[in-house]
C-alpha cells in the first residue's frame, strides 16, 4: 500500500510538470507504472458495473466519448481517458487527476480507449469485463508489423473478457476472430451499417486475405445496432424494431455515425434494462467531437472541418460521407513519425469522388506528393502549398464564404488546430470539457 | 483520338500481395498508358485464375506472410509461363515480396529453404532487423525514390546486374550499396513508396517496351506534364540527401 501512494504522489508530481511543460499525455503515467505495475489493477478494483476496453484502428477516440457520455447520462460515474492517448500508462496518467491516495478509483464505469498492443497488456492486469472492437487496418506497420497480428492481438483480448464482446460485422478481420477461444456464456453483440445502405458505399474495410471466401456475419438480432443513415447528417440505429433517433451529432461524418452505433450497443449491453432511448439521444446530440476529429470549427461565419486521416480505411470512411455536398477541400500531408513516413498508403485511397469539385489546395511536408496522388485520379488540384501557415491563410482568405473541409495527417492536424485556435479563439488542448 | 494500340496489363495477387501502397503502380500504369494514348486492358490476377493469351506488362507487390504463403501454390502453377514471358523480353516490375520471389530462394531465420521462380538471380535470407526508411536510388532511368521496409536481405549472384545503386538507405542488404535487381526487362526491387508514380521515367520505360510488344511498332509517346512528380520527387531526394 505504502508503495502504490508512493506511486500516485510521484505521478501527480509529474503530470503536473508535464502540465506545465505542455507536454504530452502518457509521461506521468510511465512514471508511476514503474513504481507499481498493480497500480491499475488496484485503482479499478473498486469499479463494479463494468470495465470497457474500446480498441482497434479508427474510431477509438470519438466511440469512447460517446460511450462514456451515454454511460453518464444514465447517471453512471464514468473513469475514461478521453484525450486520445490510448497506451496504458495513458490510462493511469489520465486516473491520477482522479484518484484519491487510496489508490481506489471512485466510478461505477470504466470506458478504457486502448490501442490493440496495450489493450492487451492491460488485459493481463486487469480483466475487462466488456470489450468493443472497431476494425483492424493498416496503421503504423512498423510497430504491430502486419495487419494478421494486429488481429491477433484482438482476438486474444475478446479470449479474456469476461462478460461481453461487442464487434463490428463489416471487418472481416473482426468478424471472423475464432470464437471458439472466446469464455463460455460471454455475450455476443453486433453493430454495423444495414445491409441495405452499405451497398451505396465504398468498401470501408479491408478485406481480410487469409480466405477465399466473402465474409457472411450473422444476421443481426435484436440486440444488435444496425445504421441507417437518411442523409449526410441524420441517422438513425436499429435495434430490431426499436429504433434509436433520428437524431444529428455535432460531429460530421460517416465514420462518425458508425462510431455511434458501436458505442450505443455497448451501452445497451452494458447498462442491460437501465437503458433508456431517449438518454441515449440526448447523449449522443450533445457530445462534442475530440480535436480535429470531424470538428467543425466557425471559422468568420461559415464552417470548417477538419478531419483526421491516418490509413486508407479511415481516408476512405471520411470521403465516403453518405449523400454528401461537396465542399471546398485541403488535403495535408506530413510524414513525421506520428503520421506514419511511408505515405504509399494514399494510393489505396480512391479519390475519385473528389473529381467534380476538385481540391484548392494541397499542404504540408509531402504537399506535391499528395498532389501528384490527385492528378493520377485526375483530380485537378487549384495550389501546392508545402507550408501549413501559408496554405491555410490562403484557404481561408480565398474562400470566405463557403464551407471547406481539411483532411490532415496527425501533426498537420495539431498544427492546424493551433493556429485556427489562435485566430478563432478555441479551447486549447487539456482544456476540453468532458 | 484513335488508339495507338491496347496493352494487356497483368496485376498479380492484387489481394494477397498489395499492401503497401503498390497498387498506386497500377493506377499509374493504367493512367499514363491511357494519356500516352494507348488502351489498357488490367488483368486482376488471383490464385486459380488464367493469365491472358498475350500479356504485355506486369505488376507485383508486397504482402504479409500469409498472403505470400497464399500465392505460392497459384505461382508454381504459372511459374514455367512466366519464365518463358520473362526470356522473350515481356516487362515486369516486382515489388518487395514477389520480388523475393522471383528470385532463386529465400531462406528464413530459422534455416528453411523456400524455393522461388529463380527469373533473377538472387538469394533472401530472413533477417532479424527490418530495413525501414525512405531511400535514393541512381539507376539507368535517372534518380529513383521510394520507401523500403522489409526484414528480407537479398544477395545478388555474380553476374546479376543490380536495379540501382544506394545513395540514401538501405537496398538489397544494407551492405553492398545495390538496390533490387535486373534481368532482360525484368525489375525487382524492395522500394514502395509507391515507385512508378514519382519515378515516371521508369514508369513509361516499362510502358515503352510493352507497347512495342502490343503493337509490334516503336513506342509513340504522348506530351505528358510530369511537373508535381519531378518536384515531388526531387524534394523528397534533397531531404533524403541532406539527412
Amino acid at each position: 500500500m505504502l508503495r502504490t501512494t508512493a506511486a500516485i504522489v510521484a505521478g501527480k508530481t509529474a503530470r503536473v510538470a508535464a502540465r506545465v511543460r505542455g507536454g504530452g499525455s502518457a509521461m506521468p503515467g510511465l512514471v508511476a507504472e514503474r513504481i507499481d505495475p498493480q497500480l491499475l489493477a488496484h485503482a479499478l478494483s473498486g469499479v463494479t458495473d463494468g470495465i470497457v476496453v474500446v480498441t482497434g484502428t479508427n474510431g477509438k477516440t470519438t466511440t469512447t466519448k460517446m460511450l462514456a457520455a451515454i454511460l453518464r447520462a444514465h447517471g453512471k460515474r464514468v473513469f475514461s481517458n478521453p484525450t486520445g492517448s490510448n497506451f496504458t500508462r495513458g490510462v493511469v496518467s489520465a486516473m491520477l487527476g482522479d484518484l484519491p491516495l487510496s489508490g481506489r478509483l471512485d466510478a461505477d464505469v470504466a470506458v478504457l480507449e486502448l490501442d490493440e498492443w496495450h489493450a492487451l497488456q492491460f488485459a493481463k492486469v486487469v480483466t475487462p469485463t466488456h470489450a468493443l472492437l472497431l476494425n483492424v487496418a493498416r496503421d503504423q506497420l512498423d510497430r504491430f508489423a502486419e495487419i494478421d497480428t494486429t488481429a491477433k492481438l484482438l482476438g486474444t483480448l475478446a479470449a479474456t473478457t469476461s462478460t461481453g464482446v461487442v464487434r463490428n460485422r463489416d471487418d472481416s478481420f473482426v468478424a471472423r476472430l475464432d470464437e471458439s477461444q472466446f469464455r463460455p456464456g460471454v455475450t455476443m453483440r453486433w453493430f454495423g451499417i444495414d445491409p441495405e445502405v452499405a451497398d451505396d458505399l465504398p468498401p470501408l474495410h479491408e478485406a481480410d486475405a487469409r480466405f477465399e471466401d466473402e465474409l457472411a456475419p450473422p444476421e443481426p438480432g435484436p440486440d444488435d445496432g444496425m445504421l441507417h443513415p437518411r442523409s449526410a447528417a441524420e441517422f438513425s440505429i436499429r435495434f430490431g424494431d426499436n429504433e434509436i433517433g433520428p437524431l444529428v451529432l455535432r460531429q460530421r461524418g460517416l465514420a462518425a455515425m458508425i462510431n455511434a452505433t458501436a458505442a450505443t450497443t455497448t451501452a445497451r449491453l452494458v447498462l442491460g434494462d437501465a437503458f433508456r432511448r431517449e438518454l441515449a439521444e440526448e447523449a449522443l446530440r450533445a457530445v462534442t467531437p475530440p480535436f480535429g476529429r470531424g470538428e467543425v470549427i466557425d471559422a468568420g461565419g461559415f464552417p470548417l472541418e477538419l478531419v483526421l486521416v491516418k490509413n486508407p480505411a479511415g481516408f476512405t470512411v471520411a470521403l465516403g460521407t453518405y449523400h454528401a455536398e461537396p465542399v471546398t477541400t485541403m488535403v495535408a500531408i506530413n510524414d513525421d513519425y506520428a503520421d506514419g513516413q511511408d505515405v504509399s498508403w494514399l494510393y489505396d485511397v480512391s479519390f475519385a469522388s473528389l473529381r467534380d469539385k476538385g481540391v484548392a489546395l494541397t499542404s504540408g511536408v509531402r504537399a506535391y506528393d499528395m498532389a501528384l496522388r490527385l492528378d493520377y485520379d485526375d483530380v485537378r488540384v487549384a495550389a501546392v502549398e508545402p507550408d501549413l501557415d501559408r496554405a491555410l491563410d490562403r484557404l481561408i482568405s480565398d474562400h470566405p464564404a463557403e464551407p471547406r473541409r481539411i483532411f490532415c495527417t496527425y501533426t498537420a492536424m495539431m498544427r492546424l488546430r493551433r493556429l485556427l485556435a489562435a485566430r478563432y479563439g478555441l479551447a486549447g488542448f487539456g482544456e476540453e470539457p468532458a | 483520338m484513335t488508339s495507338k494500340g491496347t496493352i494487356d496489363l497483368v496485376h498479380l495477387y492484387p489481394r494477397e500481395m498489395s499492401i503497401y501502397g503498390d497498387l498506386g503502380n497500377i493506377r499509374c500504369l493504367a493512367q499514363r498508358i491511357r494519356r500516352h494514348g494507348y488502351d489498357v486492358r488490367l488483368h486482376d490476377h488471383t490464385p486459380g485464375s488464367t493469365l491472358p493469351d498475350r500479356p504485355h506488362l506486369f505488376m507485383g507487390g508486397g504482402g504479409q506472410d500469409s498472403g505470400q504463403s497464399r500465392v505460392e501454390d497459384d505461382l508454381a502453377l504459372i511459374a514455367d509461363r512466366l519464365r518463358g514471358l520473362a526470356s522473350d523480353g515481356t516487362p515486369m516490375i516486382m515489388i518487395c515480396g514477389l520480388y523475393q520471389l522471383f528470385g532463386n530462394a529465400f531462406v528464413t531465420v530459422g534455416g528453411e529453404e523456400l524455393p522461388g521462380l529463380g527469373i533473377l538471380d538472387v538469394t533472401t535470407r530472413g533477417n532479424p532487423t527490418r530495413m525501414i526508411g525512405g531511400i535514393v536510388l541512381d539507376t539507368d532511368h535517372g534518380e529513383v525514390v521510394g520507401f523500403e521496409n522489409h526484414s528480407g536481405a537479398t544477395v545478388l549472384s555474380t553476374g546479376q546486374a543490380a536495379f540501382g545503386r544506394v545513395r540514401a538507405g538501405h537496398g538489397n542488404n544494407g551492405s553492398d550499396g545495390t538496390e533490387g535487381a535486373v534481368t532482360n526487362h525484368v525489375i525487382g526491387s524492395y522500394l514502395h513508396g509507391p515507385i512508378l508514380p514519382a519515378n515516371p521515367r521508369l514508369a513509361d520505360h516499362l510502358i515503352a517496351r510493352a507497347a512495342e510488344l502490343a503493337t509490334g511498332r516503336p513506342f509513340e509517346p504522348g506530351d505528358l506534364d510530369d511537373s508535381l512528380a519531378d518536384e515531388a520527387r526531387s524534394r523528397q531526394i534533397r531531404r533524403l540527401l541532406a539527412a
